[in-house]
Parts: structure tokens; sequence; C-alpha cells
């Protein structure tokens, strides 16, 4: 009972870590990528009067930052009443 | 209604209102003092957060920043953002979880080590102390510009609400006002951002504003480009410093924003696990109202800065502004000699142009241009904006309540993270564990009281170095703070030989770094090598160096864990526990 118990507490972090790494490779995308490496190439591109490089790093990776956040929060909750660690 | 009149009446009915709630949100016990009893809703959490965490230099300087450095200016918007993703991903649920007062108790407990908090609690206070002494100064100077007090009476103004409600309220008096604070600040940076994008673009979102066009029929973000160009500047929208600096720049800022312990103890007062993941989404969405106007605001005062100097085309000799046609806020801010006119080709009429671009200096030779004339502070364009859009007074007052709010905040949830790791870590967890509940509230409340009176005393005397200082406060919290925060999480075999080892190598190491190019102990002249890029380490700025500094704590703390005994039993079940939301 015990052991699968803590299996159940193991598969929960790898899943939670898992998810961790998905969002922060986006996060570092949308900012480090977008927002700074490739910037100056996106520039070219003008979408709606916006430079698309100057756009990421001055609005879109802010945007984006939020969406991230909020994924993980509805992803979290989730993941915490698939095993059963939610809260009352 | 005349503008001082209208000022004081609308700042005093804010100040009437943090008072009121001071009063109604007394604090009764530690529990109360240090995290507001836990009891505080995500979303109203997330207000007060992103109250505490946009200080004066945000409300006030931000905008200009980006109006003069345009795209590089991105590195603060993306860094102060950014941080919060690692904050709510990689902290924020865990250290709840814990469910204790402060960040360096975390750190004592969850490393079984006195040595490893009191390193937290100087990494603390070091950070901590920096930042309230630019907030205490923006308080005085706020009052002195605009309420006609001096500097002095301002900052007294200042010092004696915050240590009203701070000293009262503890944590619950700050979160209250903390949310007050932010709809004011909020209120007074939107409102005028609508009527300028309305007046130049058209378009009352800023945030869609600053992609629009204007009058003529361009593009706002192009016409800048090729004004900025035609004055010998480089484009508003490319990269101008070096691409490695930026990267690790925003690094810095953002892995320092998530181990600032005065951002982090926000999230103590939320009552559950799930509510801190959800209340750091909330701050940030506050946060991003502000940081996404900011680009809109600098973007368009500084074109309508230009258009003022330079209402003809460029080049030609009645091309710019004759000093005798100047508006009525250009002289006003000219008396503060924030704004400064020198007529260098005598021809009485005012030229702004990049006089340090030698590829320039031809085509301004040719225009009879005998230097750049004009010299902006940066730190006006907020200030200045709704004289420049000719908005009312009220609008006026509101900015300057709004100013007020930031600082205060700021202050009041710094001030909060001083205290409380002096009357909780320092004597409760170290001196004296055996106090009694009511004489740690009361330590607590002195320990309040004086940390208002030092920092006031810091903001009367502001030490030369205060400015220099401020990189070494993000550098201190990336360098120090947050990789040890992380790994004790994260790595359950961590101990404490691990991480004192790699807090002391990381902050160590950035304040060497630092001290190299801004002088040891700041001490002005005794820096080993000059501040400028070419001297830094492969381009890397100081302020940029403690992303360096967390990854090398991150490696030292590693290798060093790995070579000593694993920590006891009883720890590894407590990174158990916080890794899970339901207490078992």
């Amino acid at each position: 009972m015990a052991s699968s118990k803590e299996e159940a507490a193991i598969a929960y972090w790898k899943e939670n870590v898992r998810l961790l790494i998905t969002l922060l490779i986006i996060w570092f995308v949308v900012s480090y990528g977008l927002g700074i490496i490739l910037a100056p190439a996106l520039n070219s591109i003008v979408i709606a009067g916006y430079p698309l490089g100057f756009w990421f790093a001055q609005q879109g990776a802010i945007y984006a930052f939020i969406v991230l956040i909020f994924v993980y929060v509805f992803k979290m909750n989730a993941l915490d009443r698939k095993y059963d660690v939610h809260e009352e | 209604m005349d503008l001082a009149l209208t000022t004081y009446l609308i700042v005093g009915a804010t100040f009437v209102l943090y008072i009121g709630i001071a009063i109604w949100a007394k604090a009764g016990s530690t529990g109360e003092f240090y995290v507001a009893g836990k009891g505080v809703n995500p979303i109203a959490n997330g207000m007060a957060t992103a109250a505490d965490w946009m200080s004066a230099a945000s409300f006030i300087s931000m905008a200009g920043l980006i109006a003069f450095l345009g795209y590089d200016a991105s590195v603060y918007l993306m860094g102060w953002t950014g941080g919060y993703v690692l904050l709510a991903l990689l902290l924020a649920p865990y250290l709840r979880k814990f469910g204790k007062f402060t960040v360096p108790e975390f750190i004592g407990d969850r490393f079984y080590s006195k040595t490893a908090r009191v390193i937290a609690v100087i990494a603390l206070i070091v950070a901590s102390i920096t930042y309230v002494i630019g907030q205490m100064k923006g308080i005085g100077v706020a009052f002195s510009r605009f309420l006609e007090t001096s500097y002095e009476v301002g900052l007294f103004i200042g010092m004696a609400i915050v240590f009203f409600y701070a000293v009262i309220g503890g944590m619950k008096g700050i979160t209250y006002t903390q949310i007050a604070q932010y709809c004011v600040m909020i209120f007074a940076y939107t409102i005028p951002a609508v009527f300028i994008s309305l007046a130049i673009t058209g378009n009352p979102l800023p945030q869609l504003g600053l992609g629009g066009t204007v009058s003529d029929g361009t593009y706002l973000l192009n016409k800048l480009d090729n004004i900025l160009v035609d004055l010998g500047f480089s484009q508003y929208t490319a990269m101008k410093g070096s691409m490695l600096n930026m990267f690790f720049l925003t690094m810095s800022l953002m892995i320092g924003t998530a181990g600032l312990p005065h951002v982090i103890v926000r999230f103590f007062t939320v009552p559950r696990v799930r509510d801190a993941r959800l209340s750091a989404g909330w701050t940030l969405i506050f946060i991003a109202i502000l940081y996404t106007t900011a680009p809109a605001v600098g973007a368009m005062s500084f074109y309508n800065l230009i258009n003022t100097v330079q209402p003809g085309p460029i080049g030609s000799e009645d091309g710019n502004l004759l000093y005798e046609d100047v508006p009525g806020w250009f002289s006003r801010w000219q008396e503060t000699g924030l704004l400064q006119w020198e007529d260098k080709n005598d021809d009485g009429r005012i030229q702004y142009y990049d006089s340090n671009n030698p590829a320039f200096a031809p085509t301004a030779a040719e225009y009879g241009w005998e230097g750049n004339e004009l010299t902006v502070d940066r730190d006006i364009m907020v200030m200045a904006n709704p004289e420049i859009a000719q908005l009312p007074n009220w609008v006026i007052a509101l900015t300057v309540a709004g100013g007020l709010a930031a600082a205060l905040s700021t202050a009041a949830g710094l001030l909060m993270a001083i205290s409380s790791s002096i009357s909780h870590d320092l004597i409760k967890g170290v001196i004296n564990p055996g106090i009694s509940e009511k004489s740690e509230l009361l330590a607590a409340r002195i320990a309040m009281g004086s940390a208002v009176l030092v920092a006031g005393y810091l903001g009367l005397n502001p030490p030369g170095f205060a400015a220099q200082v401020v990189a070494l406060a993000f550098g201190l919290a990336a360098s120090s703070l947050f990789p040890v925060l992380m790994l004790g999480i994260f790595n359950r075999r961590m101990n404490s030989a691990g991480a004192i080892a790699g807090m002391l190598s990381g902050l160590t190491f950035t304040l060497i770094y630092v001290f190299t190019y801004k002088g040891w102990f700041f001490i002005p002249g005794t820096n080993t090598l000059p501040d400028t890029p070419e001297h830094w380490f492969m381009g890397i700025g100081p302020q940029a160096i403690g992303a360096i500094g967390a990854l090398i704590n991150v490696v030292v703390a590693t290798l060093v864990s790995r070579a000593t005994a694993p920590p006891p039993k009883d720890i590894q079940e407590l990174v158990e526990s916080i890794r899970v939301p339901r207490a078992s």
C-alpha cells in the first residue's frame, strides 16, 4: 500500500516537472528567442504597424507570460485532482 | 481651481483613504502581522503584489527610459514581468505549502542551518534597503515639486503615513492599503495614456495605438524611426546595444525579480497552494496593464516632444521651434532644471539631435547646427505627459498621487520584509527562540518603526552610491536567494553545506564583478576597470552579471552537496511534503 502511494507521488512530481519544462521552453522562446535573438530579423516583418521583433519584446512576451501562468494554474489544478492531492 | 490646490486635495484624499484602511486593518497576532493571517483573496493579493512590485521607478522612470532607449529598454519590460513566470512555476506554490512567515525561515528550516538563515537575512536586508532609499527619494521629490513643500517635509509626511499603517497593521494593513494604492496608480497612469493615444493615433487603447498611424497616415513607429534617423540617432525599434548583454541583463532581472523576498512573501498571505499559483497570474495581469501601456507612453510622449521642438521639416531654416514660442510646460520644467536649453548657434531656435554621432556631423554643419541644445531628464516624461497633452489639472494631480502611491506601496512592502526578518528570523529564530507571541508582535512593531526611521534617514542623506547599488539589489537576489530556494524544492539531495557554499560563491562572484566596475564598496574612483562596454567581460555589464552569479551558485551548490552527506531523513520528508498541495 505504502509503495503504491509512493509511486503515485513520484508520478505526480514527474508530470509536474514535465509541464514546467514545456512551459519554460515557451517562456524562453517568446522572450529570449523572438524578443531578443531573432528580433533584428523579425523586425523586417511589420504586422499592424509593429515591427514583429519589437512587438514581441515590448508587448507580445508579456501577454505570453500571462497565458503561461494561467495554463499552469489550470493544468496543475487538473493534475492535483487526478492524483487526489488537491486541497479542499 | 489652480494646480497646487487640486493636487493638495487629491493627494490629501488618497492619504485619508490609506489611514482609514490602516485603522480598519489592525493586526492582532504575529500571523496577521507577518502574513495577513493567510486570508487574502488571490485576486486581492494579486493587486497588492502588483503595487508592492511597481515602484516609483516603474511609475515615473520606466516610460522615459523606453522613450530614450527605444527597443533596448525592452530588457526592463521583459525582465520585470518574465520573473513572475519563474516565481509562479518554481517557487510560490511550494513556499506557500511550507506555510511559515519569511523567506530566510524557509532557507533556515530546509537547510537545517542557522548560518544559512543568517546569510539569507543579510542578502535580504542589503537588497531591500537599497530599494527603500529610492522610494524615499521618490516621495520627497514628488512632494517638493508638486506640493510646494521642501524635500524634507515631504519625506517626513511620507514616513509618517507609512509608519502609521505599517506599524499598526503589519502585513494586513499593508496589503489592504496596497490594493487602494494599486487602484490610484493604475488610474493615474492609464488615463493620460488613453488621452494621448487618442490624440496622436485616434485609438483609445495605448497598446494598439502604439501600432497605429499618425495624422499623415504613416505608422507611428515607422515615423519615429525615420525622424530619429534624420536627426542622427539610431532607429527607435532597432537593437543598439550588445545582444549578449541584453540577454544576460534580461535574465538577471527575471531571476532577481523571482528572488526578491518582499515579493515572494506576498504569496504566503493567500489561503491555499492553488491560490498562490492563481495569485501569481493575477499579479502579472495587474502589472501588465501598466507595463504594456508604458511603451506607448514612452513612444508617444517622445514623439510629442520631438514634434514640439521640430515642428517643420528637418534641416529647413524655420523647421525648429523659436524659443520665444515654447509652450507653458516647457518653461515650467525648465525652471526645475530637468529640461535645459542652451542656444549654441545663437539662432534663437531649439535644435535636438545626436551630436555624438560623427557620421551625422557634416549634415548638422550643413544645417548650421552647432551641437545638441536640448537636455531632457528621462524622469519628466511621465510627469510632464498630462501637461504636454493639455489635459485638465485634476489629471496632473492624479499623476502626482499615483507616483506617491507607487513609492509608498513599495516602501511599505520592503520595510515589511526587513522588519520581519529582524523580529522573526534574528530575534525569534536565532537570539531568543523562547519569546512569547505577544513579545514577538511588539518586537515586530519596534523593528518596523526602526526600519521606517532608518529608511527616512537614508532618504534624507542618500549615500552617493544609492543609484549604483540598485544594480546590486537584483544581482544579490538573483545570485544568492533564487537558486537556493529553487534547489531546496527541486533537488531533494541538496544539503546545508551545498546551499551555504552556493550562496556564498554566487554572492562573492557578483559582488566582486560589480565592485570591479562600480568601485570597491562603491567608493568612487576605486574601480579596477572603467565601467564602459568595451571593458566589460565579453560585453556583459555589472547590472547583467547576476545571471552568471546564479549559475555559479547552482553549480557550486550541486557539486558540494554531492561530495557531502545527504540531508537528514526529516528534511527529505519536508521536501516531499512541500511538493504536494494537500497536507498529509
